[in-house]
């Protein structure tokens, strides 16, 4: 099965499971838990139910396009779903099956792995998902989100493409993967993952994205003033990628790293608290939707 | 029928490995509390757990609680009786309450005052209609993490799927997060299918029929079975770490062990980072030959059965080779840079944001481990490779490798300094000196390594102390207790002979000089001073000396570990024979009345002496006070004891003479400020009087 038959049967499997199915949000960001359907959406009474593709990027992880299994891009298949249905291991370990992956012929076990984000102030429990031995995906049920209790608690299913596209396709390094019939994975994003890196590691500026972490971290608070979350919560992400490349770069201090991290975390916990309050003013109106409501 | 079996099995998406075991011990515990406080009797409990499930199994439970016959207390009779001689309103009400009547009410004398009392009988109610109440004590069961889920308000370790719970053949009913109990469970997730209990009696073999081996004993017996079969097959060596086997063995419901192999080129990497990498990460156990080299395989155990094994083996092989290519790339890139040059980025890595950096901590250490090079006698070049291995000895914290894995601090250190040619003492060092890591831990094996080894502890120790952190209750988050336990373990293999206090001044004086800390030196060393007496306690335990000759010694001077411990051991000899008991009670005899003292300060007034013993006694002690003191800082322990044995007969002699509680109060104090300088002479050996004797 190629990368793009996988994405096409995971979203025909979500959507059948009353997922909307979106696109990935057009800001940088390291995880696709950072796109507003699932950062904002995953907070307050609101059902919600969505899936889509995020590419995530991790500057540190980059590494010139010359290692067969780390990148400074990679690509998040993610689900998120409020509240967390109960079956919701069966549903997913079906969602496997689809892939081709019978259960019975290999070895999968759910391992313990907490999750945190700093920047976020969110954490959640669940596990990694092992495939015979290798992590293909985190699974995760939200306690807090924005430093707000998750309630209805939301769980996240997160798969990652290229990890479980190399192991249903065989293949030992990423760049070999079948994108589709006669594209492979390096037709795509070689070029991508060189420059990247390079420029992550070697050319970007840091006084340039000191200034700019500042100039975004005072946007996003006045955009917030304003009353305008989501515009806000952009830029908070901005600061993120930001503090990603100087991280990257080794040009923050350990000591000055939690405080980084702090800066865009309060900014993350605004935007949070604002969200539900707007949403809260207008009566949470996605209770109304019906239960049964099917999106297909 | 009497008795029954009880079924309780509470179903949950996969609990972290390492809450199982304690949660199924707290769960049998719980279960067994309740059926005491309920007056309950059963044959025995067993308790069982898998990832997904913890379960008891009670045999043999009563069908009905026991009868209860109480007393209850009521009124005194002033009260009970009223002015006409009869039951007074108290008496009824009481009697109403209890739900008899006043003729059921008796008088009863209790310390001195008639009360009235009934007899009250409660008739044991029916097991079934208790049973319910299990519902609390699956609910208090403790772990370190719970969590939400969905739209329940109930916090729990994972989020709960079913509830059997049967007693013999009924089910129980209750409901937890809106999950009725059934006799319904489910079996192994791919193996097994849903299965009713018929009976409790039924439940171990009804899961393994549906490939779940219930019991954790038995499946940790397979998997070591299984991976000794394969050992000898193979002719491999493999050792099984029991930590990584219960962690393993509670990730699976039904075991079995395979193996794999990896490309022999990954073995240019140090061993301990493929078995750290096979352990972190998969939870492989590794393969050594009979001359303990590692070998290119691993052994894994699937949650599952044999089929399709090759599938599982060919997944692994996949996922372990791109680790090792991983830690193969970090090996190669440290060995690139320059590894004593890494100091330089220690500067920037903070140690604590009140301590400054890892390199200020570093030099402090340098300073210190050279100093007690130097009080150990060390030679010119001793002291050089000490000063080197405590520059380098936190450099490979800004490795990838120890980033990757944190608990390889120390051995890369070594590595990477034998690689750039750094002398073989220096490269140990550097291993050693976290050595002892925990309780059990070997100790640094050369002094170069202890001097680092002490040094840096010291520092971390009088550091915390002096900004105010300082353990409390089960808080030690930096593990100052484990540290402290070190040092004297490490002055003691070494026979150091030096003063641990003055060691300990001197790290204080080190980081004072720097301006870091917030506390006066006094206050420092009085706290530590409790702190180091504590620590020494368990040392001196382990040397197989008793509680009360620990106390004893720990009322001296502790700064010569050695001293204290020999000390310690020379009294337990002691301890067997016959004529110690008549010392003790000679030295008790002085340190019991000089306890009466008022004026512990006064001196001694020669003038006043009135019995020849007083004198003789006096002489004696001032001489031997001083030899005593010489004697034991020469750790010349049975010939002080021999000096302070001395004093014996005239300690007797004295006492056969001399009435110490004279009447005349000027002789009197006389007297006792004689026996506070003989008792000081007497404790500077030991508090003989903590001594227990059984007779």
């Amino acid at each position: 099965m190629n990368v793009q038959e996988m994405i096409l049967t995971l979203q025909k499997f979500w959507g059948e499971q009353n997922c909307l199915i979106l696109q990935p949000y057009d800001v940088e960001k390291g995880a696709g838990t950072m796109n507003p359907m699932t950062f904002l959406r995953s907070i307050g009474p609101e059902p919600w139910n969505v899936a889509y593709v995020e590419p995530s990027r991790r500057p540190s992880d980059g590494r010139y396009g010359e290692n067969p299994n780390r990148l400074y891009q990679h690509h998040q298949f993610q689900v998120v779903m409020k509240p967390s249905p109960d079956n919701i291991q069966e549903l997913y370990l079906k969602s496997l099956q689809e892939l081709g992956i019978k259960p019975e012929e290999h070895d999968i076990r759910f391992v313990e792995d907490n999750w945190e984000a700093p920047t976020l102030a969110a954490w959640g429990l669940g596990w990694e998902v092992w495939l015979d031995g290798m992590e293909i995906t985190q699974f995760t049920y939200f306690q807090q989100v924005g430093g707000l209790d998750a309630s209805p608690v939301s769980v996240e299913i997160t798969y990652g493409i290229e990890r479980l596209a190399s192991y249903i396709q065989d293949k030992e390094n990423v760049y070999d993967l079948e994108w589709v019939n006669g594209f492979t994975y390096g037709d795509v994003f070689l070029q991508n993952e060189y420059e990247q890196s390079k420029y992550a590691f070697e050319v970007a500026d840091p006084k340039m994205l000191f200034d700019l972490f500042a100039t975004y971290e005072k946007e996003a608070g006045r955009a917030l003033k304003e009353n305008l979350v989501i515009p806000s919560y952009d830029y908070v992400l901005k600061c993120s990628h930001v503090f990603n490349l100087l991280d990257a770069q080794g040009a923050i201090s350990v000591t000055e790293r939690a405080g980084y991290i702090s800066r865009v975390r309060n900014l993350a916990r605004g935007c949070a608290k604002q969200y539900y309050h707007i949403r809260e003013e207008l009566g949470f109106p996605m209770l109304k939707v019906k239960e049964d409501t099917n999106h297909e | 029928m009497s008795n029954r079996t009880l079924l309780l099995e509470i179903g949950l998406e996969e609990m972290p490995a390492r809450f199982v075991t304690n949660a199924m011990n707290q769960l049998k515990q719980r279960v067994e509390k309740w059926f005491e406080s309920h007056r309950l009797s059963y044959s025995k409990v067993e308790a069982y757990s898998t990832p997904r499930r913890l379960a008891v199994v009670v045999d043999g439970l009563v069908e009905k609680q026991e009868d209860m016959e109480e007393e209850a207390k009521g009124p005194s009779k002033k009260i009970a009786i009223d002015d006409a001689g009869e039951w007074s309103k108290a008496a009824q009400g009481f009697a109403r309450g209890q739900g008899a009547t006043v003729n059921d009410l008796y008088f009863k004398e209790l310390k001195g005052e008639e009360y009235v009392f009934l007899k009250k009988h409660t008739s044991g109610e029916a097991v079934q209609s208790l049973l319910p109440e299990l519902k609390e004590v699956i609910l208090s069961i403790p772990f370190p993490k719970n969590m939400k889920w969905g739209t329940n308000d109930l916090r729990f370790v994972r989020p709960v799927k079913w509830i059997v719970a049967l007693f013999g053949e009924e089910v129980v009913p209750f409901d937890i997060a809106g999950i009725h109990t059934n006799r319904v469970t489910y079996g192994h997730r791919f193996l097994g299918s849903k299965v009713e209990v018929k009976e409790a009696d039924h439940y171990v073999q009804t899961l393994l029929k549906e490939f779940v081996i219930v019991d954790p004993l038995e499946r940790k017996k397979a998997i070591r079975t299984q991976i000794e079969r394969m050992a000898e097959e193979e002719n491999w060596s493999i050792f099984i770490d029991e930590d990584l086997l219960e962690e393993v063995n509670n990730l699976v419901e039904y075991p079995t062990a395979l193996y794999g192999s990896f490309d022999e080129r990954f073995l240019t990497v140090p061993d301990d980072v493929l078995i750290t990498s096979m352990r972190e990460h998969q939870r492989y156990f590794p393969v050594k030959n009979g001359a303990g080299e590692l070998l290119p395989y691993f052994v894994t155990v699937r949650n599952g059965d044999h089929r399709h094994l090759e599938n599982v083996q060919k997944g692994n092989e996949k996922v372990l080779r791109a680790r090792l290519a991983d830690s193969e790339f970090f090996y190669q890139e440290d060995l690139r840079k320059n590894f004593a040059s890494l100091f330089d980025r220690l500067e920037a890595i903070v140690y604590h944001e009140e301590l400054g950096s890892v390199a200020d901590k570093v030099r402090r250490v340098k300073d210190l481990a050279v100093k007690l090079a130097d009080k150990a006698g060390a030679t010119e070049v001793e002291k050089q490779q000490t000063e080197r291995a405590a520059r380098l000895s936190k450099v490979d914290l800004v490795t990838h490798m120890v980033n990757e894995f944190p608990e390889l601090e120390g051995r890369m250190g070594e590595e990477y300094a034998l690689k750039a040619g750094e002398h073989v003492n220096v490269a140990q060092a550097i291993r050693e000196h976290y050595l002892p890591k925990q309780s059990g831990d070997p100790l640094p094996q050369s002094s170069i390594s202890a001097y680092v080894a002490v040094a840096d502890k010291l520092d971390t120790l009088v550091t915390s102390f002096g900004i105010g952190n300082i353990p409390t209750g089960s808080q030690d988050p930096h593990g100052l207790r484990r540290q402290t336990a070190g040092i004297l373990q490490i002055f003691l293999s070494e026979a150091w002979s030096f003063d641990l206090f003055t060691c300990i001044e001197e790290a204080i004086d080190l980081a004072a000089e720097r301006d870091l800390l917030k506390r006066s030196k006094q206050e420092i060393i009085r706290d530590l001073t409790d702190f180091v007496k504590l620590r020494y306690k368990s040392i001196l335990q382990d040397q197989g000396i008793r509680y009360d000759v620990v106390d004893a010694i720990l009322k001296t001077q502790l700064g010569r570990v050695t001293i204290v411990v020999r000390k310690g051991k020379f009294l337990m000899e002691q301890l067997s024979t016959p004529s110690f008991k008549n010392d003790v009670e000679a030295f008790s005899r002085v340190t019991n009345i000089a306890k009466k003292a008022e004026d512990k300060k006064a001196m001694v007034d020669k003038g006043l002496f009135q019995e020849k013993q007083e004198k003789e006694l006096q002489t004696l002690a001032e001489e031997k006070q001083d030899k005593l003191l010489t004697l034991l800082n020469e750790s010349r322990i049975e010939e002080a004891y021999d000096e302070l044995k001395s004093l014996e007969p005239a300690i007797h002699d004295y006492f056969d003479h001399v009435m110490v509680m004279a009447d005349d109060p000027k002789v009197k104090q006389n007297r006792l400020s004689q026996m506070v300088l003989v008792a000081k002479t007497i404790t500077s050996f030991a508090d003989f009087q903590t001594i227990v004797f059984h007779s």
